[in-house]
C-alpha cells in the first residue's frame, strides 16, 4: 500500500449510491467487464478514463445503499488512490478499509478542488495538498485501527495472528 | 445512565460496557448469507481460512433464483457445493423466500442478538430488537472464520411515532416520511429506534418494512423493541423461551424526533432518492408501465392481503404489468389458503416465483427506457431496475395496488 502519492481529481456530488458505481445488472459479470460501468450512470467516460492513483473527490454519504463489496472492489481495481468525501455510507466505510481502499473524510475537500486537479495525498499524515491551487485541504486524520488495516492491505492481512 | 437496545447487545457481545463511540469487537450470534456466498468462500480460500463455526450461518439464494442464464446457473451451482463443503447446516436453498424474510420464518431471529448479513436490508431484523447489520464479502468472510469484528458503538436517534395510522396508510408511508423529512444520511453509523404508541400498534410485518428501510437512512441498525406482539410472533414460529426486550428508560438518545402519525398521508418517493418524497395526492396521474408489490421490503402477507382488498373485483389498467412477488413461500402457500392470489390474479397481477425479482435489476420486470414502475422496494436509483432512463417511485403496497388498477399513480384512499 503506496503512503503517498499523486493523482487527478474527478468530482461527484452527495449520496453517490452503489447502485450508480457499480449497477446490478452487471453485477454477474467478471470484474475486468464490471469495472468498465464503474461510475457509468453519473460519468459514462469515467472507467475508459481514469488513471492509476486518481482520486475522486465527492460530497455527502458516497456509497449509500447496497452493502455490494463490488463498488470499492471496482475502484480498487481501476487503481483510485483514495476516496476523499465529506462522509461515507457505513458499509463502503468499512469495506473499502477491509479490503485496502483509502477513504478519507474532509468537510472541505469537495469546495477545495475542481475535477481535473492534481492532489498530493499522504495517508501516513493525513495530509492531503491541492498541487494545482497550492492549498492544503484538511482531512480528518485516520483512526490508529483503521490505518493499520490499510497498510496492511486489508482486515485478513492486518489481523493475521489473532 | 440506562443502555439503548444497540449498546445493550454489544456489550453483551464484547463483554464490556459499550458506549456509545467506543470500538469493540463484538462476537456475532448469526451470520446471514445468500447469493454472495461464492464470493465470501473464494476470500476464505485465498486466505487459507476455515469456517469457525458452521451452525451460526444462515443461507438461502435468493437474488437469482432460479437462475436466468448459465453464468448464474453456474454460480448456483457452485454455490450447493460451498454449502456441502463447508457444512452450512442452516441452508434454505432456492425454494424458501429471501433472506431477510425467512430467518425469522424458521425461528432463528429473537431479541438481543447480534447479527450480520451480506445483504444491507438484513437491518429487517432490528424489528425482533435484533441488532443486524450488513458487512461486505470480506468482512463476512473475516467473521466466517473468527466469529467476531470490531463495531464502531452507534449513537441513538429515537423515533418517537404517536397515534395511528389511518386507513390504507401503510407503515411505509411512515418511513418515506422520515426519509423526506430528515434525508438519507440522518442515520448514518447510527442506530435508529422506533418507540411509542404508533410503533407499538404496527404489526410484525409493518415494523419489518420500517426496520428494512433504515439502511435507506444510512444506519447500523433499525430497532423496535421487542414487546408482547414481537413474542407471540417468535411463538408462532417456534421460538419459545423469549422475553421482551426493551432499552433503558433513562438512556441517552442523540436525538428525539416525534413523529405524529395520525394524519399522515400515503408517501411516495419521486427518481432517482430514497428522500426525494412528496405525498401521493400531489402526484396523482403519473402515468405508469409497471407496479411491483413484492421485495423483502413489503412482499408480506399484510402487503398482500391489503392489494387484494383493493383489486378484488377490479381489473389492472390493460397497459399496466402489475408484478405481484411473495417474499417467502410460506407468505405464498398463505397467500394461496386465503384466495389472495386468486383475487390478484383475476384482477390481472402476474404472480412470479418468489425471490427478489426486478429489485435491483436482474431479472423478472426489468424497465426500458422511458419506462415507469411504482414499487413497494425499497431503492429507487438511477438503474436500479434496468435502464438508466427508466424511472422507479417507491410506495406502500395499498398506493402501488391502487396504482396498478388506474395505470397511473393513485391515491389508495381514493378507491
Amino acid at each position: 500500500m503506496k503512503k503517498r502519492f499523486k493523482g487527478k481529481v474527478w468530482r461527484f456530488n452527495d449520496n453517490i449510491n452503489t447502485d450508480v458505481i457499480t449497477p446490478g445488472k452487471y453485477e454477474n459479470l467478471p470484474m475486468p467487464e464490471m469495472s468498465l460501468h464503474c461510475l457509468e450512470p453519473v460519468n459514462p467516460d469515467f472507467a475508459g478514463c481514469v488513471a492509476e492513483d486518481d482520486i475522486l473527490v465527492v460530497g455527502e454519504n458516497f456509497g449509500c445503499g447496497s452493502a455490494r463489496e463490488i463498488a470499492p472492489q471496482a475502484l480498487k481495481y481501476l487503481k483510485i488512490g483514495a476516496v476523499i468525501a465529506k462522509s461515507f455510507s457505513r458499509t463502503f466505510f468499512r469495506n473499502s478499509v477491509a479490503i485496502g481502499l483509502p477513504v478519507l473524510i474532509s468537510e472541505k475537500a469537495a469546495a477545495l478542488t475542481s475535477a481535473g486537479d492534481k492532489l498530493e495525498v499522504d495517508l501516513e499524515h493525513s495530509t492531503v495538498i491541492n498541487i494545482s491551487s497550492g492549498v492544503k485541504i484538511p482531512v480528518e486524520p485516520l483512526d490508529e485501527l483503521l490505518y493499520g488495516i490499510l497498510m496492511n492491505g486489508g482486515i485478513f492481512s492486518s489481523f493475521r495472528n489473532t | 445512565m440506562g443502555l439503548t437496545i444497540a449498546e445493550k447487545i454489544l456489550s453483551r457481545a464484547s463483554g464490556t460496557k459499550a458506549k456509545a463511540g467506543d470500538i469493540v469487537t463484538a462476537n456475532l450470534d448469526l451470520v446471514i448469507a445468500h447469493d454472495g456466498l461464492d464470493s465470501v468462500y473464494n476470500i476464505l480460500k485465498r486466505e487459507n481460512e476455515k469456517v469457525w463455526d458452521s451452525s451460526k450461518i444462515f443461507s438461502s439464494l435468493d437474488h437469482n433464483v432460479p437462475p436466468q442464464n448459465e453464468r448464474v446457473a453456474a454460480r448456483l451451482k457452485h454455490m450447493r457445493e460451498i454449502v456441502r463443503e463447508l457444512n452450512i447446516q442452516h441452508y434454505y436453498g432456492e425454494n424458501t423466500g429471501i433472506a431477510n424474510q425467512i430467518a425469522a420464518e424458521k425461528g432463528f431471529i429473537r431479541p438481543g442478538l447480534l447479527i450480520a448479513g451480506i445483504d444491507s436490508h438484513v437491518v429487517t431484523y432490528g424489528a425482533f430488537a435484533a441488532a443486524s447489520t450488513s458487512f461486505g464479502f470480506t468482512e463476512i468472510a473475516f467473521i466466517f472464520a473468527r466469529g467476531k469484528i470490531w463495531f464502531k458503538v452507534p449513537s441513538t436517534i429515537q423515533f418517537d411515532l404517536r397515534g395511528s395510522l389511518q386507513k390504507r396508510v401503510m407503515s411505509k408511508d411512515i418511513i418515506l416520511h422520515i426519509a423526506g423529512c430528515h434525508g438519507m444520511n440522518i442515520g448514518n453509523y447510527k442506530s435508529l429506534e422506533f418507540s411509542g404508541e404508533g410503533a407499538e400498534s404496527l404489526s410484525m410485518d409493518g415494523r419489518m418494512a420500517v426496520s428494512n428501510m433504515s439502511i435507506e437512512l444510512g444506519a447500523k441498525f433499525g430497532l423496535f423493541e421487542a414487546d408482547e406482539k414481537t413474542v407471540r410472533y417468535l411463538k408462532e414460529h417456534g421460538v419459545d423461551d423469549v422475553q421482551e426486550f426493551r432499552a433503558d428508560p433513562d438512556s441517552e438518545y442523540e436525538a428525539v424526533f416525534p413523529i405524529d402519525i395520525r394524519h399522515l398521508e400515503p408517501q411516495l418517493a419521486l427518481p432517482h432518492s430514497v428522500e426525494n418524497v412528496k405525498a401521493v395526492s400531489l402526484c396523482e396521474g403519473i402515468p405508469i408501465d409497471q407496479a411491483f408489490l413484492g421485495t423483502c421490503s413489503n412482499g408480506r402477507l399484510e402487503d398482500l392481503r391489503i392489494a387484494a382488498d383493493i383489486v378484488k373485483g377490479r381489473r389492472v389498467d390493460r397497459f399496466t404489468r402489475f408484478l405481484v412477488i411473495p417474499a417467502s413461500w410460506e407468505i405464498y402457500l398463505q397467500a394461496l389458503r386465503e384466495g389472495i392470489i386468486e383475487t390478484l390474479i383475476q384482477a390481472g397481477a402476474i404472480i412470479a416465483n418468489v425471490g427478489c425479482g426486478p429489485c435491483m435489476g436482474l431479472h423478472t420486470g426489468i424497465l426500458a427506457a422511458g419506462e415507469k414502475c411504482i414499487s413497494t422496494s425499497n431503492r429507487n436509483f438511477q438503474g436500479r431496475m434496468g435502464s438508466y432512463d427508466a424511472e422507479i417511485y417507491l410506495a406502500s403496497p395499498a398506493t402501488v395496488a391502487a396504482s396498478a388498477l388506474r395505470g397511473k399513480i393513485t391515491d389508495p384512499r381514493n378507491l
